[in-house]
């Protein structure tokens, strides 16, 4: 599959035009963002190797350090300390693979509910596909955080109420995706001689219309995570996200804005961390978007 | 024309409804216990009857729902725990403030963006379109919270120029309105770009410059205006958008408006204040997205005729 996913991101598809090419080359490979993306999956994977303390571990005696370069600092703490002594640098670390947890969970909760609305709407079509289609429309518009104020007011505030909260509010992007795909598969040969050889309509919709779309869909749905970690990040600093004492850039800053006039620093590292993923994320999804989309092939 | 309005008032209605009922069973069967919240430990079971009497929980499900329906209709949601006044006065009295800052920064974005995103697909390839380019992609990618942080930090902390709290005068206004619109901005640069694109594209423009009309006019009438039908569908997007950026920004420069208000009632556990909150917003970008369906049938008449 990954085989096909990067002929498909070189514009090497089946038909093998010179001008595919010409295209592919004229797109920049975005080095920068894949350079930020390394970082966050370096941090992501590694975080054990890479941190140089226990994130949770505070030290009370050394709290409040700055960063190594100013009076105070120290190499022990290259980033400085927080208000209960834990290493900033390893609570960084350790916070991307928070970051990326909770973005891959609200991912793959509305991925997998837009799929199937996607595919209902797209192969039953006529006024099924209307009414659902001008549901996505209106759920849309509907700000997600009314709805995790709902949830969280029954469970309390948790991770896991942030993405359920996604998997609610998040599903028509897909649904619309899938939707648009099906139409067009639908009109396909092996669809009308599956129907033709009596394969039931939840078989055509899952194994033969299904499969024909995921590679598209992972990558779509991939671009989005830099979107989703600002999202998850933002609503942690408010409190309505990953509680503490978890290593969470949103709690992060939460937690250091309160010493906003004297610790510089807790307020500055999460920030660039979150910036950094983010960047990653979204150059690379542009670079991959430009690639995908047949409008400006045609340019 | 008539029926298609008749009809998305009817979907409109539905959804509030909905919505309604959803807040209704959320918090009365979630935690959300008045009598628990609101009595000391140490009450009696008499203390508690009387609550309960007072707030009609002792009465069925079914009965406190049609009560809760119906208050709600006439716009009462019950007193807040904390102000003890009704909750949607609470609520109105913060209101103000928040429009004053949610529409400066609206406005701001859009003066900002729209021309960005136009001169970008105008003079496409060119230094202006790499500038509308990352800033749509910087208003996308910094997280709005730590742009507030940051300015306070420099502006606030270390310069002192600006004020890092309260809403008094027109200097309170810089921060905050700037942060909130960043992502507007990114929006409507990509959007005015991108639409402003595809018009620019489109052969009415070319049969416009056949005809021998004048570059200008070609811009700012032919595609623009085909252009500013998808402008104006995205701008109830914004709104939600801007809801959450109230919420955020009014917590973080501490702005007495609704936003922050919905926080503190949050943590306090002052529910009908978040009830409303919910309806009001559900409200709002409800008859918003209607006006929009109306505007946008009436401007492009393909819609009206599917």
């Amino acid at each position: 599959m990954f085989i096909r996913l990067w002929s498909l991101l070189r514009g090497k598809t089946k038909n093998k035009k010179q001008t595919d090419q010409a295209w592919a080359g004229r797109i920049k490979m975005p080095y920068f963002g894949l350079a930020c993306l390394a970082l966050f999956f370096l941090m992501v994977l590694f975080a054990e190797f890479l941190a140089p303390l226990d994130p949770l571990q505070g030290d009370l005696l050394k709290a409040s350090l700055p960063p190594f370069w100013m009076d105070g600092g120290s190499w022990h703490n290259i980033l400085g300390t927080d208000m209960l002594g834990r290493d900033v640098l390893s609570r960084l670390i350790y916070g991307a693979r928070s970051s990326l947890i909770i973005s891959v969970g609200c991912v793959a909760f509305y991925a997998t509910i837009g799929v199937i609305i996607g595919l209902i709407s797209g192969y039953v079509g006529g006024r099924i596909d209307m009414i659902i289609m001008r549901i996505a429309d209106l759920w849309l518009s509907v700000p997600g955080i009314i709805l995790l104020f709902v949830l969280a007011s029954i469970n309390g505030p948790s991770a896991r109420t942030l993405i359920l909260t996604f998997g609610i509010m998040g599903w028509p992007y897909t649904a619309r995706i899938v939707r648009g795909e099906t139409l067009s598969l639908k009109q396909r040969d092996f669809v009308k001689l599956a129907k033709v050889a009596g394969c039931s309509n939840l078989r055509i919709m899952f194994s033969h219309i299904l499969p024909n779309i995921v590679n598209t869909l992972i990558i779509l749905v991939t671009i989005d995570i830099g979107g989703i970690i600002v999202y998850t990040a933002t609503m942690s600093f408010l409190g309505l996200g990953t509680q503490p004492p978890s290593c969470d850039w949103g709690l992060m800053l939460a937690e250091g804005k309160q010493y906003i006039t004297y610790a510089w620093w807790l307020v500055t590292f999460p920030g660039i961390a979150i910036v950094i993923a983010v960047l990653g994320f979204n150059l690379t999804g542009d670079w991959i978007r430009e690639l995908l989309d047949p409008k400006q092939k045609l340019q | 024309m008539k029926g298609y309005i008749i009809k998305r008032t009817i979907v409109a209605l539905l959804l509030i409804y909905i919505v309604l009922t959803i807040v209704f069973f959320a918090f009365r069967l979630g935690g959300a216990d008045p009598v628990a919240i609101m009595l000391p430990p140490d009450a009696t079971p008499r203390d508690q009857q009387v609550l309960m009497e007072k707030f009609g929980l002792d009465k069925p499900l079914g009965v406190q729902y049609i009560t809760f329906v119906k208050n709600a209709v006439g716009g009462d949601f019950g007193m807040s725990f904390k102000y003890s006044e009704p909750a949607l006065t609470v609520l109105l009295d913060r209101f103000p403030a928040t429009i004053k800052l949610g529409l400066a920064a609206f406005l701001f974005s859009l003066a900002v963006g729209i021309p960005i995103g136009i001169l970008s697909a105008v003079r496409r390839d060119s230094w202006i379109d790499s500038f509308g380019r990352t800033l749509a992609l910087a208003g996308m990618s910094l997280p709005t919270f730590w742009v507030g942080i940051m300015l306070m930090l420099f502006f606030g902390v270390a310069l002192r120029l600006l004020p890092v709290s309260g809403s008094d005068t027109a200097l309170h206004y810089v921060m905050p309105a700037f942060c909130m619109s960043l992502y507007p901005i990114a929006l409507f640069t990509r959007l005015a770009r991108s639409s402003m694109l595809d018009a620019l594209k489109s052969e009415y423009i070319v049969m416009a410059r056949v005809k021998g009309v004048p570059e200008k006019y070609v811009i700012m009438i032919h595609a623009l205006k085909n252009a500013s039908i998808t402008i104006v569908t995205v701008i109830v997007s914004v709104f939600g958008g801007l809801i959450l950026g109230s919420v955020v920004v009014e917590t973080i420069f501490s702005w007495p408006g609704v936003g922050r208000l919905v926080m503190e009632s949050f943590f306090g556990r002052d529910y009908p204040v978040v009830q409303v909150f919910v309806m009001f917003v559900t409200l709002i970008v409800v008859v918003l997205n209607l006006l929009v369906d109306i505007l946008y049938a009436y401007i492009d008449p393909r819609i009206r005729y599917q």
